[in-house]
């Protein structure tokens, strides 16, 4: 090792620490551990280091470049916003795990090589499942249980790809592949199923509302963004993704328009927005990746703005269905404020972080004269606005009073929100601030007076079909099917198909086995001779209905009634012997004859 | 903070805000066909074209998102348990 920390080392050391500190002085620590992080990070030096010798491999724990260091940056900066956010919080497992989580994130960005890039992306998955179980409902439990069943499995294959991978190319190396061979497609699907791609992604909606109130806001921001960093490294300017970006936009607005859940609103709103950086890096020129990159970092914060504010109402009201809240911008005016920066920050609103990035990627698409791509993102843009700018604010502040009066969160909640609060309008205001750390360099202005009016158009016509629709938008009391129907439901009905008849013949099996036949055997075993004679005279009887006689039923039914008593006396043991004898003897003739 | 929120549940403020938003509405439409366009694609040069499409969008959204729902996807609550 070198004598530089990662600061992925730092934040699960100090997480490790926690415990050992009491009252303020643990509070302390916890918004320290991420400035060290950062300090940390920005002394580490570029290109690779701490390089550790693994079997005949090359562990590389700090690759560094522009890459990785955006994605670092924000990260830490994320977490030092909800370091703030969860100071208020008791129960300090919750932030131990949350610290884990972001270390295991800041190790799998900063990873060079397969093998640590695999063991950080399983530490994430186990770190992060606790902030749901935590929870200790049933219904986070059940979650937490998929949702970690569901990120092993997606382990499992890209442990396959890696393990391929190395074996065909003797390299570990973490670098682009693109798609090429069996290795590259399971990769890519272990990707997938991290940056929740559909039919990939229920795990995020099905888990993320159940976690804690500081457990959403933590894993809000790594996860998925960690799966766009590995997929804008390994397969920029792979064409699927284009088309599964713009799938998971759409998605993400449909089913968030259709839920009930406040969070669940604003996790489908996390699949539309990653989708956005799925098509930029299927693109993949310079502009789209950099469009990419950007709005994963305006992303980060803004949502994480957005699922605070959701977790202040649930912290205050302990609710979270939009028809069970309404009317709160009475008594929560500054929970409100800063919700509507992040409202209008992910809806790409002028001067605000939005803006600035996501309009690269749609002029990204527009600069490859990719006229549809761009036009289905022109409309998921506006259906951001319908879904996550109007309709998650409107139902939770306004819309029909509950009579609910909360008061405000705690301040360290409020300070919490003001950071990523800042940062989004900080960004709207100076992009060049965000533009100047991008992998490549930026040629792009995002204020022009045609690019800011035709936003405006867009946006507050989205926002007139929000108030004209209105009635057809009403919250109704359900929940939306998604493809974790397969494992919930699905898995059911599996187990009834296969299971129903597996049993049935396992009865029936062993009815045969342990009554039917031993039962016949006792009873046949009580006098052999009679039984023998009653089953001769069964089947003369049979024999007889075929032929047309009247057959002898009394003496049948006369023998089985007085059975085992019966004229004929069971054979002596004698005659048993002398019968086995002869049998043998015969048995020896044909042998003899036959050799 | 409470006399703005009391200011702005006025109804007559109420009335004014809603007003202004019209405003802004017909103001990004009448001005289009002023400002100096730099459009990629052809469907740019129709006139409030972001406008129209915006609108359209959030429409067909809303729609396909509704019959899909009804017709599939939402369940009752207790649908899992």
């Amino acid at each position: 090792m070198t004598s530089f920390i990662p600061p992925s080392v730092v934040f699960i050391a100090g997480a490790f620490l926690l415990p050992f500190f009491k009252g303020k002085l643990q509070k302390f620590l916890i918004v320290l551990l991420p400035v060290l992080a950062f300090i940390s990070m920005h002394l580490l030096p570029t290109g690779n280091s701490g390089l550790v010798e693994f079997l005949e491999y090359i562990l590389v724990f700090n690759r560094v470049d522009r890459l990785s260091l955006v994605f670092g940056n924000v990260f830490i900066i994320m977490a030092f916003a909800g370091a703030i956010y969860s100071l208020h919080e008791k129960d300090i497992s919750q932030i131990i795990a949350a610290f884990i989580y972001v270390g295991s994130a800041l190790g799998a960005v900063f990873a060079g090589d397969y093998i640590t890039l695999y063991i950080f992306w399983e530490a994430m998955a186990f770190s992060s499942v606790y902030l749901i179980a935590i929870r200790k409902t049933d219904k986070a439990r059940g979650a937490s249980f998929r949702y970690i069943l569901v990120h092993l499995f997606g382990g499992m294959l890209l442990l396959a790809g890696i393990v391929i991978h190395i074996a065909s190319t003797g390299s570990s190396e973490f670098d682009f592949i693109g798609l090429n061979g069996l290795a590259s497609y399971l990769i890519l699907i272990g990707f997938a199923i991290n940056a929740a791609i559909p039919p990939l992604s229920a795990w995020l909606s099905d888990a993320y509302p159940e976690a804690t109130v500081i457990g959403t806001v933590f894993l809000s921001a790594f996860t998925t963004k960690t799966a766009v960093y590995t997929l804008a490294r390994a397969f920029p300017g792979t064409d699927i993704l284009i088309w599964a970006g713009i799938i998971m936009a759409l998605y993400g607005i449909v089913f968030a328009i259709l839920e009930n859940d406040m969070r669940r609103i604003l996790s489908y709103s996390i699949i539309n927005q990653v989708g956005f950086m799925v098509v930029g890096i299927g693109i993949g020129t310079p502009m789209a990746l950099n469009g990419a990159v950007s709005h994963a970092f305006a992303h980060i914060l803004y949502k994480g703005l957005l699922m605070m504010s959701a977790g202040a109402v649930l912290y205050t009201t302990g609710r979270s269905k939009c028809t069970e809240l309404g009317g709160l911008y009475k008594s929560m005016p500054i929970t409100l404020g800063l919700c509507l920066i992040g409202a209008a920050s992910i809806s790409a609103f002028p001067l605000t972080s939005g803006f600035v990035t996501k309009s690269m990627i749609a002029d990204a698409a527009a600069h490859e004269g990719l006229i549809t791509i761009w036009m289905l993102l022109t409309m998921a843009s506006a259906g951001v606005f319908l879904h996550a700018g109007i309709k998650f604010p409107y139902f939770v502040f306004f819309a029909k009073d509950s009579g609910l009066r909360p008061k405000e969160p705690p301040l360290n909640m409020l300070i919490g929100m003001g950071v990523p609060a800042f940062l989004c309008i900080f960004i709207g205001i100076f992009p060049q601030s965000v533009y100047q750390i991008l992998p490549f360099a930026v040629d792009y202005v995002p204020y022009t007076s045609y690019h800011v009016i035709t936003q405006l158009q867009l946006l507050m016509f989205s926002g007139l079909a929000f108030f004209v629709l209105l009635k057809y938008l009403q919250r109704t009391d359900t929940i939306t099917l998604d493809t974790d129907w397969f494992y919930r439901r699905g898995g059911q009905i599996v187990v009834n198909m296969v299971g129903t008849p597996l049993v049935h013949l396992s009865n029936s099996l062993s009815k045969t086995c342990f009554e039917t036949i031993p039962g016949f055997l006792i009873r046949f075993g009580e006098n052999p001779t009679a039984a023998i004679k009653i089953g001769v005279d069964t089947m003369a009887v049979w024999a007889d209905k075929k032929m047309g006689k009247t057959p002898p039923l009394k003496k049948l039914v006369r023998e089985k009634k007085i059975y085992p008593r019966s004229q004929i006396k069971p054979l002596s043991i004698g005659a048993g012997v002398a019968f086995i004898l002869f049998f043998f003897i015969m048995m020896f003739l044909i042998i003899l004859n036959i050799i | 903070m409470k006399k703005i929120i009391e200011f702005m549940d006025r109804p007559d403020i109420r009335k004014k805000t809603r007003w202004i938003l019209i405003a802004i509405l017909i103001g990004l439409v009448l001005i289009d066909p002023f400002m100096e366009k730099h459009p990629v694609f052809v469907v740019e040069r129709l006139p409030a074209f972001y406008a129209v499409y915006g609108f359209l969008s959030c429409a067909l959204i809303v729609a396909v998102s509704k019959i899909i729902g009804k017709l599939w996807l939402q369940k009752r609550e207790d649908y899992y348990d």
